[in-house]
């Protein structure tokens, strides 16, 4: 039983952290809209005055914004197919009986805690490289012509040591949904004969749902803002400069502070349609 | 009969399983392997797997080279700092959410999860001029507090999920034998907690320790940890894979290990409790 006493105490305890993240979201917030209302110039004049909607005008209709978004939808869309079809297999595999099963999980959550600057740049560099990279010593071995990876098929790259990064985690999610599954119910439909991709289109797939959902969502955060793999591959060349790149170019590298931050309200809108669901989800599980 | 076909069915799937979890692991065993060679070696044709001269010289080449402790020092603060900062500031607040419910506790977890959406380019030059102004830029203390801040959601989550397991009838019996909140605390729920913040602490030190976006932005020299010391190596010079391979099995080595500590608290904490 809560009383008056308990509950004052609870406001106090809870303030600190309350208090700190909304300092966190309010204060960069509104100086981002701040800005994006402005031509500032730190390097060439500093704040030039307000400009309207100008600077949200210009991001939009500036020749690299439909490629990055482009790049963006690609990067995200390919990474989450990849992922959420080999992690279901490979859920479903790691779900079987088999010996040193811990052994295997650790050997396929591993890529997870790799740190995302290392991973890009070892795939980069020693199975990338278009002369001395692994790939290229196997495409050699095949008598083909080794690729030029990062440049010729850059997309594709990007998608793989993503992927690479993102599987580990997919797989772990769905693993754990798996193993809530009813083993009777399986084995039931299993000896009414039920072919496997049956049992697997009406038994697994709708119980995995609501983890399929949760992983889309979550990996779709986390990849409209990956940074790192395309900071030390391709610096943004090559058609992978991604909306969170261009924005980071436009704010620090170029110094036209208005437009990128116009470009990071349009990035924070995105993010948070995306976060709209996911929150329905999360918030229907906290009732339960 | 039927035990048979489980043998054989079992042993199909531990070849299968072993086949694509090595093959996924390759990257980072390849990697090691390549640390201890010779560059020469290092880039052999055909590729040397196994049967080369194992030598450490990378690693002291890398040590001596770019001062990798720095480095290394510098991700132990930025990482356990921001953890045990974040921790003491979110055990309290998840503490009350989940033995003094209120309406509004789930508005509030919602909306501390909707805080951790925010994409960072979004606010990266309002964050880059604060530290400016405040002379944080390039120093640990500014990085503590920034990842703090962008893991206080996840930690307070995990905390909430994790204190609402413990049973409230226990509390109510502490009560019941006169303990005061202090006691029930100090007695009762810290010893109940313990194991979840400590599932806690772990998950987060990997985040933060692998933080790539405000570690690069916001550090040049002094304060750089070991993400900005690997991003160093982006512009390749000569042979350096034996090098890079070093420096990368140095900076990931410790995190693999953590790592395999926290397999089934990272579903927890990165699902915000919805799938465990």
């Amino acid at each position: 039983m809560a009383t008056q006493h308990s509950r004052s105490v609870a406001r106090l305890m809870m303030a600190p952290a309350v208090v700190l993240l909304l300092g966190w979201m309010l204060v960069p917030l509104t100086m981002t809209l701040y800005f994006s209302f402005k031509k500032y110039l730190p390097l060439r004049g500093g704040d030039l005055g307000w400009v309207g909607f100008d600077n949200y005008v210009r991001f939009v209709s500036s020749s690299s914004f439909w490629p990055a978004v482009q790049a963006t939808l690609v990067i995200v869309g390919g990474v989450l197919i990849i992922t959420v079809i080999l992690g279901i297999l490979l859920a479903m595999l790691l779900d079987q009986p088999m010996w040193g099963q811990g052994v295997v999980r650790i050997l396929v959550i591993a890529p997870f805690f790799v740190m995302p600057t290392v991973s890009a740049l070892v795939w980069k560099n020693m199975f990338m490289d278009p002369v001395n990279g692994l790939l290229a010593h196997l495409w050699r071995f095949f008598g083909a012509e080794p690729i030029s990876w990062l440049s010729e098929a850059s997309m594709t790259s990007i998608i793989m040591i993503v992927s690479w990064q993102w599987l580990p985690f997919a797989t772990l999610i769905l693993l754990t949904a798996i193993q809530s599954l009813d083993s009777e119910q399986l084995e039931a439909a299993e000896m009414d004969g039920a072919p496997v991709l049956k049992r697997f289109y009406h038994i697994i797939l709708p119980h995995l749902s609501r983890a399929i959902t949760i992983v889309i969502l979550i990996q779709t955060i986390f990849l409209l803002s990956i940074f790192a793999e395309i900071f030390v591959t391709t610096g943004g060349a090559f058609g992978t400069r991604t909306l969170t790149y261009l924005i980071f170019q436009r704010v620090l590298e170029s110094q036209n502070v208005g437009l990128g931050s116009a470009g990071g309200v349009y990035a924070i809108i995105l993010a948070n349609i995306v976060a709209i669901f996911l929150m329905r989800i999360v918030g229907k599980n906290l009732d339960a | 009969m039927a035990r048979a076909v489980t043998t054989r069915r079992k042993s199909l799937n531990t070849i299968l399983a072993w086949a694509v979890g090595l093959l996924i692991f390759f990257p980072i065993l390849w990697t090691i392997l390549t640390s201890f060679k010779t560059e020469a070696q290092a880039i052999a044709s055909p590729p040397i797997f196994l049967n080369f001269n194992w030598t450490l010289e990378n690693y002291a080449i890398v040590q001596e080279r770019s001062d990798y402790m720095r480095f290394l020092w510098n991700s132990v603060i930025i990482a356990g700092g921001s953890t045990i900062l974040g921790v003491i500031i979110a055990v309290p607040a998840a503490w009350a959410m989940a033995f003094v419910p209120s309406k509004r506790t789930k508005d509030i977890l919602l909306w501390m999860l909707s805080t951790k959406m925010l994409p960072a380019v979004g606010v990266l030059y309002p964050i880059y001029l604060l530290f400016i102004r405040l002379g944080l830029l390039d120093t640990r203390g500014g990085l503590v507090v920034v990842l703090m801040l962008i893991n206080l959601p996840i930690i307070v989550w995990m905390l909430y999920t994790y204190f609402r397991e413990i049973p409230g009838e226990i509390l109510e019996a502490a009560r019941m034998d006169g303990a005061t909140l202090k006691e029930e605390i100090l007695y009762v729920l810290t010893p109940m907690a313990v194991p979840g913040i400590a599932s806690t602490v772990l998950l987060n030190f990997i985040l933060a320790w692998n933080e790539a976006f405000w570690t690069l932005n916001l550090t040049a020299v002094d304060a750089a940890p070991l993400t900005a010391f690997i991003a160093s190596y982006s512009s390749p010079e000569g042979l350096f894979f034996a090098k890079l391979s070093a420096a990368s099995t140095m900076a990931i080595a410790p995190i693999l290990i953590l790592g395999w500590f926290s397999q089934k608290q990272l579903v927890r904490g990165l699902t915000f409790g919805a799938v465990k």
